[in-house]
């Protein structure tokens, strides 16, 4: 379990304009840089919201990367559950569901 | 001068990064005249310089080497970090004032022991506030960051006494200052459970808070009662804890609501008396 790293990664990429042009021209070198399980590099390689979510990647950062790949707000929630659906309950860390993956806004619902 | 006001407001990104999907419009614009009132209370104040005590969300901060309290020492900082056509609020600098910073930093490292950087990133927890209270960016900012993230967590006397040294460095100043405490109180911000809010817990935190009851705002638990009934966004009353305990005097709740949901907060702005 290397979450540590991963989030590290994430952390570095959503803050710094060098590495966002590096996960846009080289990610496999970029990936390479941290210690990372098979299953957390595909989660990367892929923008899998879903399984960084139940990886255990903070909210907050997991939020600001989705908003780097553009990805529009009803759809980064939905990917999160998902990603529950698929993988199971978040492994780590104090951002887990606790809704039942149900929606707490009229807005989402009237989509 | 001294401290010359001292307030609390959300920060959460939606507020304007999702201005747009509101359904509420009214309430939407009810809040947001608020935090136009609150700007126009702080001008009236003459401060010449905002802290804004913050909940930083892994900006500038990493597990690497994170501070319990740390302040901005810098003449210009820059924000937002996050994606500007995501949170709406664009790219830009922000005065700061490095010399000021530097007497204010000193001033709270005679009680509290506290981080200080040169280099700073906004990110929402600070530009959102920004956007609503000195829009022309023309004020000095200088932002105080409590960890409300990576645990373990800045207790909570710990927060509060962050707040008591920022109070007694103001008034070592000769500047006029204003502070604000930046979080959401109940919240599951960043999770699929986002928008999910606990009102009555609000409420009685915020009695608390506006009664400046210490001890009732201590005894709340992160590990079981806040995480809980309030989630993990809920560790944020932290900045709240310290921009009450700066102030002094009591509190009064300006604006509440539990109605804008898709802000993922309850939406909050009161100030305190100077005391």
């Amino acid at each position: 379990m290397s979450l540590y790293q991963l989030q590290k990664f994430l952390y570095v990429l959503n803050r710094e304009p060098a590495a966002q042009r590096r996960y846009r021209d080289d990610l496999d070198g970029l990936i390479a840089d941290y210690e990372l399980t098979d299953e957390e590099a595909r989660a990367l390689r892929d923008g899998d919201i879903g399984l960084l979510y139940v990886l255990g990647v903070n909210g907050q950062i997991l939020m600001h990367y989705a908003a780097f790949l553009g990805i529009a707000w009803f759809d980064y929630l939905d990917f999160m559950r998902e990603g529950i659906e698929r993988h199971g309950p978040v492994r780590a860390g104090v951002y887990a569901m606790t809704g039942g993956g149900a929606s707490f806004t009229e807005e989402e619902g009237a989509r | 001068m001294s401290l010359v006001y001292a307030g609390v407001l959300s920060h959460a990104p939606g507020i304007t990064g999702r201005a747009d999907l509101v359904k509420n419009v009214a309430r939407r614009d009810e809040f947001y005249r608020m935090l136009d009132h609150q700007r126009e209370e702080i001008e009236a104040s003459g401060a010449e310089a905002l802290v804004v005590i913050a909940a930083e969300h892994f900006a500038n901060f990493f597990m690497n080497n994170m501070p319990a309290f740390c302040i901005g020492m810098s003449d210009a900082y820059e924000g937002p970090i996050e994606d500007p056509g995501w949170l709406k609020i664009a790219r830009t600098r922000v005065p700061g004032n490095a010399d000021l910073s530097k007497r204010v930093i000193t001033a709270v490292m005679q009680t509290v022991d506290c981080a200080y950087a040169e280099e700073w990133k906004f990110d929402h927890g600070i530009m959102v506030p920004l956007h609503f209270l000195t829009p022309r960016y023309d004020m000095a900012v200088i932002p105080a960051n409590i960890n409300c993230q990576g645990p373990p967590l800045t207790p909570l006397a710990r927060a509060w006494a962050f707040g008591e040294a920022l109070r007694r460095a103001c008034d070592a100043q000769p500047e006029k200052i204003a502070l604000v405490g930046t979080g959401g109180i109940s919240h599951w911000p960043a999770t699929p459970d986002s928008g999910k809010i606990n009102e009555a817990w609000d409420r009685e935190f915020l009695d608390h808070l506006m009664a400046q009851d210490r001890d009732a705002l201590m005894r709340y638990d992160d590990d079981v009662q806040t995480y809980r009934d309030a989630g993990q966004g809920g560790f944020e009353i932290r900045t709240y804890l310290a921009a009450a305990a700066a102030a002094g005097g009591p509190g009064e709740l300006q604006y509440y609501t539990a109605e804008l949901p898709i802000f993922a907060v309850g939406c909050t702005v009161a100030r305190f008396a100077i005391d």
